[in-house]
């Protein structure tokens, strides 16, 4: 049976079932059972159902825990750790990158890594350049890991279950303003396999391929541009690495225009990724210049004042699509998008601190 | 204790405590647009440490430092105006509460990723022993802190370069809702864990403002001295939440009982206590430096609420340096 639940409560469930299903799999990180708010509400009460051994806290030790999950790992374990930001996985780079990706190759393909590190990324409320940093690119580069982005509570259920199955080491992302959404999840067990892009929208005139939080913000727009009558297509790429290329330039081909929109940095990143896959595979078959909707290529300023210009959000990407069709840029006004809230917070329950 | 510093001393703890209630207060209001880490309760430690520096030392903090950074002789105005992400905050509206800074004063930043000013701070210290000045460092952390692996890397660089640090441990016994029992061995005490790096390493009451008063003396005294580094930490607690104005203790990660048992250990009060049974002052002095407080304070809130925000242009500056 399908009902409908939060972003949050998919990952809870996801975690619940695999659990139950596998001694093995068990939940580590910072406050993982005495944070009051349960992480975003995703492991409320696992402790209580599964004992102290398999959901525990952590001592303040990013790397050296990575490194115990990593052993345990090897011995026969499934962990999952939780980073309630990216920047608190960054102290633990060293065991992600050198170890944890390396394993399987570097001894010969002779041990698996199935080891899940969940880290949330995104932005709000003044968090500044050391707590709302969205550092996928970085992770993504390295061969190795594999990363996901789930945007729907679907696939955060399903991605995250193939993900606890998966025998390799898994970058879970979870943007901060994604936990409270609603959407259909199936009960019971069923995965969304890492590497398959979907098609979130179809469309003919243009292909937005947008990562995670990103993605909504492109079905937004694409709504937008339907008034004008041009039908965009939203690829929601769900995985980075591996990345669907089959399906980003199937859709390219069709639409012979891309945006690729990622809510990161510019240079060097997933949009820059995509559009030099496009320029490889389909050269000669675009009908116009492929386009990017980034964060500048800035640190993430705290107050709401500068913030309010570093996120690229709706108006943005519809303007992006009418720049490559050679339409006039609009305004907001325009567009008849009034912000009900201000603009460092997902909704209107939101009073406070992340 | 002479009384003219014993005073001093319960004045700025006195501010901070002030300060910090009325960040509280003004919070709800959703004006300052981040997050907040108060240390009420705490202040003994930031004014002990910082009375017994030069204004030429240096200090490190966290993501909790406002109390250090008055302490060390911060503008109020600036701290606020960055709270309330103005132009005129000590970062321009960039950093906000979080990430508070004032070089005039030696303070040299404080930022939120646990452990990261360990190293930065014996940088620091290095620094100024390369260019030979009398300088002290002073490393402010949690006890989360300690057990990130960077604080040990650090403390041995330290200890073998012999530099001029003070690494200040306020133990309030959590990091964030995750008490100090599920992180560390109960049967250990962190200043003697330390202690094997071989370095001095002391343990002090945290809300005893003389207390860490005198250890910091002692030990700024040897650092200047090129007598090495040393290690303190002292006891204390938090009373409000870990992030965010309210008290939390029905949340369930604490006791109300151990949470009163502590407020009864007010460090402002129990000064306060003191200086009255001494003689060293009378209750109009105080209640006239009150009233002064509290227009210092109002003065300073009005002005970060009447400052400008950041124009748009400023997102791009300061990305890289002249
Ligand atoms: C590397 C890293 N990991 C986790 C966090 C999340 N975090 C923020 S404050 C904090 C508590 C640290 O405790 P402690 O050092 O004792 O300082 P206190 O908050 O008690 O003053 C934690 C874990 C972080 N900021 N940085």
């Amino acid at each position: 049976m399908t009902r409908d639940l939060r972003f949050f409560q998919a990952i809870h469930e996801a975690t619940d079932l695999c659990m139950a299903r596998d001694p093995s799999v068990y939940l580590m990180g910072l406050h993982v059972p005495a944070d009051p708010k349960g992480i975003f509400g995703t492991v409320s009460g696992l402790q209580q159902k599964y004992g102290s051994d398999r959901v525990m806290d952590m001592p303040t030790s990013e790397n050296g825990m990575t490194g115990v999950a990593i052993g345990s790992a090897l011995v026969g374990m499934r962990p999952i750790m939780v980073h309630q930001r990216i920047e608190f996985a960054l102290l633990a780079v060293e065991q992600i990158i050198n170890q944890a990706a390396n394993w399987h190759y570097m001894f010969g393909g002779k041990d698996a890594m199935p080891l899940v590190i969940r880290m949330m990324i995104g932005r709000g409320w003044g968090q500044g350049p050391q707590h709302s940093q969205s550092l996928q690119a970085m992770f993504a580069h390295v061969p190795g890991l594999k990363v996901v982005m789930p945007v729907t509570p679907y696939d955060a259920k399903g991605l995250l279950i193939a993900a606890i199955e998966d025998n390799n080491p898994v970058i879970y992302l979870e943007h901060r303003w994604l936990h409270n959404i609603f959407g259909p999840v199936p009960e019971g067990h069923y995965t969304v396999p890492i590497g398959k892009a979907r098609t979130a929208r179809p469309g003919r005139d243009v292909t937005i391929v947008a990562t995670s939080y990103m993605v909504l913000e492109s079905l937004r727009a694409a709504d937008l541009l339907a008034r004008d009558g041009i039908e965009a297509e939203v690829v929601d790429v769900r995985s980075l690495r591996p990345l669907d290329t089959a399906h980003i330039l199937g859709s390219v081909q069709k639409t012979g225009r891309v945006l690729a929109v990622d809510g990161a940095w510019r240079s060097l990143g997933f949009a820059a990724e995509v559009l030099a896959l496009v320029a490889e595979r389909t050269y000669g078959t675009l009908k116009a210049a492929p386009q990017r909707v980034t964060f500048p290529d800035l640190p993430s300023p705290s107050t709401p004042a500068l913030a309010q210009h570093f996120y690229p959000r709706t108006v943005h990407i519809v303007n992006g699509v009418r720049t490559m069709l050679g339409l006039q840029e609009v305004t907001e006004a325009q567009l008849g998008i009034q912000h009900e809230t201000p603009l460092d917070v997902p909704d209107k329950a939101f009073t406070g601190p992340f | 204790m002479d009384a003219g510093l014993a005073r001093d001393l319960y004045f700025r703890m006195l501010r901070i405590r002030t300060v910090e209630e009325k960040i509280a207060e003004l919070y709800p209001e959703q004006q300052m647009r981040c997050p907040v880490h108060l240390s009420v309760g705490q202040e003994a430690v930031a004014v002990g440490v910082c009375a017994a520096l030069a204004s030429e030392d240096y200090a490190f903090s966290t993501h909790r430092s406002h109390a250090h950074y008055l302490a060390k002789g911060g503008n109020l105005k600036a701290m606020l105006g960055e709270l309330y992400g103005r132009v005129t905050g000590c970062c321009q509206g960039k950093g906000g509460s979080m990430h508070l800074v004032d070089r005039s004063v030696g303070f040299l930043g404080a930022v939120p990723i646990v452990g990261s000013t360990i190293p930065i701070g014996v940088g620091a210290a290095f620094g100024t022993l390369l260019r030979k000045e009398r300088r002290v460092t002073i490393v402010f952390l949690g006890d989360g802190a300690t057990e990130e692996g960077v604080f040990h890397e650090a403390v041995n660089f330290a200890v073998l370069k012999r530099l001029p640090v003070v690494f200040v441990c306020e133990n309030n016994f959590f990091s964030v809702y995750s008490s100090l029992d599920v992180r560390q061995p109960s049967t250990r005490e962190i200043y003697e864990l330390v202690r094997g790096y071989g370095l001095e390493s002391l343990q002090g009451d945290g809300n005893d403002v003389e207390a860490v008063y005198g250890l910091t003396k002692a030990a700024a005294e040897k650092a200047r001295a090129g007598r090495g580094p040393t290690f303190l930490e002292f006891k204390t607690y938090r009373w409000r939440e870990h992030c965010g104005p309210h008290y939390d203790n029905h949340v369930g990660y604490r006791s109300e009982q151990e949470f009163e048992e502590w407020k009864a250990r007010c460090p402002v009060a129990r000064l306060k206590q003191r200086l009255l049974q001494r003689g060293l002052v009378a209750q109009q002095d105080l209640d006239g430096v009150e009233a002064t407080l509290t227009d210092e304070i109002e003065a300073a809130v009005a002005f970060a609420k009447a400052s400008p925000f950041p124009d748009p242009q400023l997102l791009g500056a300061h990305l890289y340096a002249p």
